[in-house]
């Protein structure tokens, strides 16, 4: 693939699903696998998040995005499960926002340390002007 | 004294019949602090770890103590079935090869175990989350330099017992800020679990 690909963790299921199918609709081309909750429950899962690397990982990168809590715990060891995987970085983003900069920026085709660090530029992004 | 393989699947099993005995009380701790899924994820996780290791017969400790490991990153999830999971990786690992581990080889097992959930929470002592428990334990364990299990299993209960006057720093009950005071925090009450079924089985 000569794109970064994308795996969106939450602890909903649908949450990751309807963010996925939101990023489809602006980067068709990009890679993007949703990792939501733990065994059918609310919650997250390094397995399930192994997994969802794997099936997206790309020699171009990987971003993963997540929301709270237990997300980044399980993240970090997906990753270490995940072994030998150099080119995959957690992004320290909102989920939503942070996804979405990250869907459009991968879609053009840009590197991935320039992708992570436009996904987590997000956190400076004025929402409404005062 | 040395522990076997058949020690540590006793004290699995041991973790498992507490587990399924105390998941409406951890569960209603995590109801008031949490999201009210600690006790059904211990209880399922420890379920089918026992599944996996009473179907096996196992060479050594560090097998054994892996699949439990991995068992309970894919069957707790949440913010414990990685903690746990890493907490046996890291077991498993000083007791690899080995078909019992003498007391000296169980408390480095244990520290390791310690060290592993605090490098993977970032938690310190104080922050209401189950290193409140683990680490005063360990460091107990590792001055006496002998595995006083019982004397560790009541050190475990008293300190759980104080993490009720604790903010939570960490976790989903940090959202909470200072309403979490006045609550035991569930992950040191199913960290004393552990302690206490390690304690149950060190004495039989
Ligand atoms: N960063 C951390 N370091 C150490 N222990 C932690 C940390 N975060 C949570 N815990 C422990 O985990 C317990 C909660 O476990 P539980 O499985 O219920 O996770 P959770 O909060 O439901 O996770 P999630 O974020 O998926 O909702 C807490 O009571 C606390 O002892
Ligand atoms: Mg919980």
């Amino acid at each position: 693939m000569n794109h970064v690909s994308l795996v969106l963790v939450s602890h909903s299921e649908e949450i990751a699903e309807g963010l996925k199918k939101l990023l489809e609709q602006v980067a068709p081309n990009v890679g993007i696998a949703a990792a939501g909750g733990n065994n059918g429950e609310i919650g997250t899962n390094a397995l399930r998040i192994q997994e969802a690397i794997e099936s997206v990982y790309s020699e171009k990168g990987t971003v993963v995005l997540f929301d709270l809590g237990s997300a980044l715990l399980n993240a970090e060891l997906a990753l270490e499960m995940a072994g030998g995987k150099e080119r995959v970085r957690i992004a320290d983003a909102p989920l939503v926002e942070g996804a979405y900069i990250a869907a459009v920026e991968a879609g053009l085709g840009k590197p991935l340390e320039e992708v992570v660090q436009a996904c987590e530029a997000v956190k400076q992004m004025v929402k409404i002007e005062k | 004294m040395n522990l076997g393989v058949e020690q540590a699947k006793a004290w699995i099993d041991q973790m498992n019949e507490l587990f399924q005995q105390q998941k409406q009380y951890l569960t209603e701790l995590d109801q008031a602090i949490g999201d009210g899924d600690h006790g059904w994820n211990m209880a399922r996780g420890f379920q089918e770890a026992v599944d996996k290791i009473s179907s096996n017969r196992y060479e050594d400790l560090g097998t054994l103590l892996k699949d439990v490991a991995m068992t309970l990153i894919a069957k707790v999830g949440g913010a414990s079935g990685p903690l746990y999971g890493t907490a046996f990786l890291k077991m498993s690992q000083v007791l690899a090869g080995k078909q019992e581990g003498n007391e000296q080889e169980w408390i480095a097992a244990l520290g390791e175990a310690l060290a592993g959930l605090k490098a993977r929470g970032k938690a310190q002592v104080g922050e209401k989350t189950m290193i409140d428990v683990w680490e005063p334990v360990v460091m107990f364990l590792q001055e006496k330099g002998q595995l006083l299990a019982r004397e560790a299993a009541q050190l475990a209960q008293q300190k759980m017992e104080e993490t009720k006057t604790l903010e939570a720093k960490k976790g989903r009950a940090a959202y909470l800020g200072k309403r979490s005071i006045g609550h035991i925090d569930p992950g040191s009450a199913s960290s004393c679990l552990l302690f206490i079924a390690f304690a149950k089985v060190v004495e039989s």
